[in-house]
């Protein structure tokens, strides 16, 4: 029971990971796959942050009074991670706009398709 | 004085380059800052391998933090031979591009190319360099997505569908590698290797650090394309710009190769990476299939560019089947088969960049009778194609020696054999390109346009096809750096 | 590219209106409030562009064009990160590694004050024009079917 709830916070990362996988495997809507590759990265952002929670800890900003932080350290990290995320997204959406002109299409069977006849 | 600065100044040249080719939005600008930018990088390369040789380890603290809480550059024989060969590939690369680039890339797309090289190379640069896994990651991010709009930039529609689907195995791998770090990281609270592979020997029992080396090895799997995990790397090589595909095919894998040394030697060290976990049997027989299913493959190509593509897969292969001997020998044939490789890849992506300046396209059924129309283009392929094999006299025949005095020392004679087999493989490949383009007619359409490509274009392919003779024969040079290399990595003295 | 939303939409126009000077300037706090409480650069930069999607969506695109023109927002974007790379190499000019603020300034702390708000504000410019490069590069090219 105890590993059940005392580390739900990695039920949480493993769930949003393999829902983000399946959905980058199983869709063939281009768009839909951007979509689980966020939700996969994001649960790597949640594990990086869970991380960083030091029980009975506060936001780590130099006051009086307070002894105990969080470490602040993981947020900095992910704070990086999501600026790469945003960047993958918007990458991968350009990349879907130029695919639709091209193609006509955002569906992954279509698209080979037509490469294929070609 | 500013000796001492030349690690960050690595990543930071490159790197400076790339804004200034979006602000002045001039292609001669663009190419020429770029250009002089690669070259200082070159040269600092050079000095950095140079002060390495002699000083040992050369240690940088960025922003001046001391060592463990700030980020490190660390530079030894291993990352200043890596710098070396992808900043000269680079360079040459540079030397050739502007003409290729002109004719195969929208006009005005061309200063946002350069600003896409650069900053490409300040990536690779940059994960070479560093000794902070975090960094590694963010370094290994900027080149990759600067990677995918290189490739994205081809005038081939095809080009979109394989950009986007190495975006996709890219970012997959990446974020194993992050999920990697970060239970490293949950584990020894640090992220600087040195200080990760002083700490992670007290918890290496655990499962999460058997999980992050899992994790590790699978995310930089993906991006080296080891075998099961190869299919972005054919389509994404074969439909970009010739100038993209050389400059790709030469440094990417080859970087991404250098992290898996660094992290399973520096960081996780042999006797957990090698006895506890059992990856030297998971990499023979991964190394073999890709030596074999990359090779075969490459016979059936019609597209000469896909079919490199393959081949690449097949070498990176034969520098995986160097690790997994986790001897001073194999390290050495790697290492020696990292710098090698992209020299041979190097010269034959851009001899076909200058077949595609001049024909357009690079199919089999263009190349008839090339060998007359372009000579000069055609030697250079074929001398390129010698090497890929492995004959006497070019690079790659060292480094599959080594390869083989490696398995012989091991008494896994099979292993050579199976290296010997391959080569043959790769020349029935070589060979089927050097049937079409030489013993048979040039298709009537061609014969009156194809001149040899111009001479700005042909230099720098001669200028690698020359280093992969020169490396060939006088291998004091490669052989003296890569053995120190590996047995700085395996940890043996001298 | 998509029309504007109608001129008779009074409400959603004049709120437009007096929730944007809000936003920027909530924007500039964030921005320069970073060295001592939470806060900096990327928040800022996205918080800014984010006024400057609002007015795009409500306002046209055309009329948000004519002061975040392709060109300003590219000079602005590359500007930023020459800026942090500037701090980065005057800070080694000046003796000590890369980013090293402490040789800034005469004072360490005031070398560290300066260090670090011209490196959010560099990072806060470039973020802000990538969000409106990307806003405006997708908004743009809309192909309908």
């Amino acid at each position: 029971m105890n590993v059940l709830i005392g580390h739900y916070n990695y039920w949480i990362v493993i769930f949003l990971m393999m829902a983000g996988l399946y959905v980058v495997i199983a869709q063939g809507n281009l768009v839909k796959k951007i979509v689980g590759l966020n939700i996969f990265q994001a649960s790597v952002f949640i594990l990086f942050i869970s991380m960083g929670k030091v029980e009975g800890g506060t936001a780590p900003i130099v006051t009086q009074g307070v002894s105990l932080y969080s470490n602040p350290l993981p947020h900095v990290l992910i704070l990086t991670a999501i600026v790469v995320g945003v960047a993958t997204t918007a990458l991968a959406l350009a990349l879907v706009v130029r695919i639709n002109e091209a193609y006509r299409s955002v569906e992954e069977d279509e698209i080979h398709e037509q490469d294929q006849s070609f | 004085m500013i000796t001492q600065h030349l690690p960050i100044l690595q990543v930071i040249v490159p790197l400076l380059t790339a804004p200034l080719c979006l602000l002045v939005q001039d292609r001669r600008f663009a190419w020429g800052v770029s250009l002089a930018a690669s070259w200082t990088a070159f040269l600092i390369a050079a000095l950095l391998l140079d002060q390495t040789l002699e000083q040992g380890v050369i240690s940088y603290e960025l922003g001046g933090w001391p060592t463990p809480w700030g980020i490190e550059y660390r530079v030894d024989t291993v990352n200043a031979f890596v710098l070396l060969i992808v900043a000269a590939i680079s360079s040459v690369v540079l030397l050739f591009a502007q003409r290729s680039v002109a004719k195969e890339i929208l006009f005005t797309r061309i200063p946002l190319f350069y600003t896409a090289y650069m900053l490409c190379l300040a990536g690779l640069l940059g994960i070479t360099v560093t000794g902070d896994v975090f960094n590694l990651f963010v370094f290994m991010e900027i080149s990759a997505l600067s990677s995918y709009t290189l490739i994205a930039l081809s005038e081939q529609r095809r080009a979109l569908t394989a950009a986007y689907q190495y975006l996709f195995m890219g970012t997959i791998g990446a974020t194993f590698i992050l999920i990697g770090i970060g239970l490293l990281y949950m584990m020894t609270g640090t992220l600087n290797m040195q200080d990760l592979s002083q700490r992670l020997p007290a918890v290496t029992g655990t499962r999460t650090v058997e999980t992050a080396f899992a994790f590790l090895t699978v995310g930089i799997s993906i991006k080296i394309a080891l075998v099961p995990l190869h299919l972005w790397l054919p389509n994404a090589y074969a439909y970009a710009p010739s100038v993209v595909s050389a400059f790709i095919a030469a440094t990417a894998t080859k970087v991404a190769f250098y992290v898996l040394l660094r992290f399973m030697f520096t960081i996780f060290g042999v006797s957990f990476a090698f006895k506890t976990m059992p990856l030297n049997f998971i990499f023979m027989v991964l190394a073999l299939a890709a030596m074999f299913a990359g090779s075969t493959a490459a016979i059936f190509q019609d597209n000469i560019k896909r079919l490199l593509a393959y081949s690449s897969i097949a070498q990176i292969g034969y520098m995986i089947l160097g690790i997994s001997f986790a001897s001073v020998t194999g390290l050495t044939a790697a290492i020696l088969h990292l710098f090698n490789h992209a020299l041979m890849k190097g010269a034959l992506f851009l001899s076909l960049g200058c077949i595609v300046y001049r024909l357009g396209m690079a199919n089999m059924e263009q190349m008839r009778g090339l060998g007359r129309l372009m000579p000069w283009t055609m030697a250079a392929f074929v001398i390129g194609g010698l090497s890929l094999i492995g004959v006497p006299l070019t690079v790659g025949f060292i480094s599959k020696w080594y390869l083989v005095v490696g398995a012989l020392e091991r008494g896994w004679w099979p292993l050579a054999v199976a290296v010997l087999v391959a080569s043959l493989l790769a020349l029935v490949y070589v060979w089927r390109v050097v049937e079409v383009a030489y013993f048979q007619a040039p298709s009537p359409a061609h014969a009156g346009e194809i001149r040899e490509a111009p001479r700005s274009m042909l230099l720098p392919t001669w200028a690698l096809i020359i280093a992969n003779l020169y490396f060939g024969i006088d291998t004091s040079l490669t052989v003296g750096v890569a053995s120190q290399a590996a047995r700085q990595l395996l940890g043996v003295s001298e | 590219m998509r029309p504007p939303i109608q001129p008779h939409n009074l409400v959603l126009r004049i709120a437009a209106k007096m929730l944007i000077p809000p936003i920027l300037m909530f924007a500039l706090y964030v921005q320069f409030h970073g060295e001592t409480g939470p806060g900096g650069g990327f928040q800022a930069g996205v918080i800014f562009a984010a006024a400057f999607v609002l007015y795009a969506l409500v306002f046209g695109i055309d009329l948000a064009r004519a002061v975040a023109t392709e060109r300003v927002l590219s000079v602005l974007a590359s500007l930023g990160m020459l800026l942090y790379i500037g701090v980065g190499l005057a800070s080694l000019f000046a003796g000590a590694n890369f980013l090293d603020y402490d040789v800034l300034a005469q004072e360490r702390m005031e070398g560290q004050h300066l260090g670090i708000f011209l490196t959010e504000l560099s990072i806060g410019m470039a973020v802000a024009a990538v969000m409106m490069i990307i806003f405006f590069a997708f908004a743009e090219r809309g192909v309908r079917r």
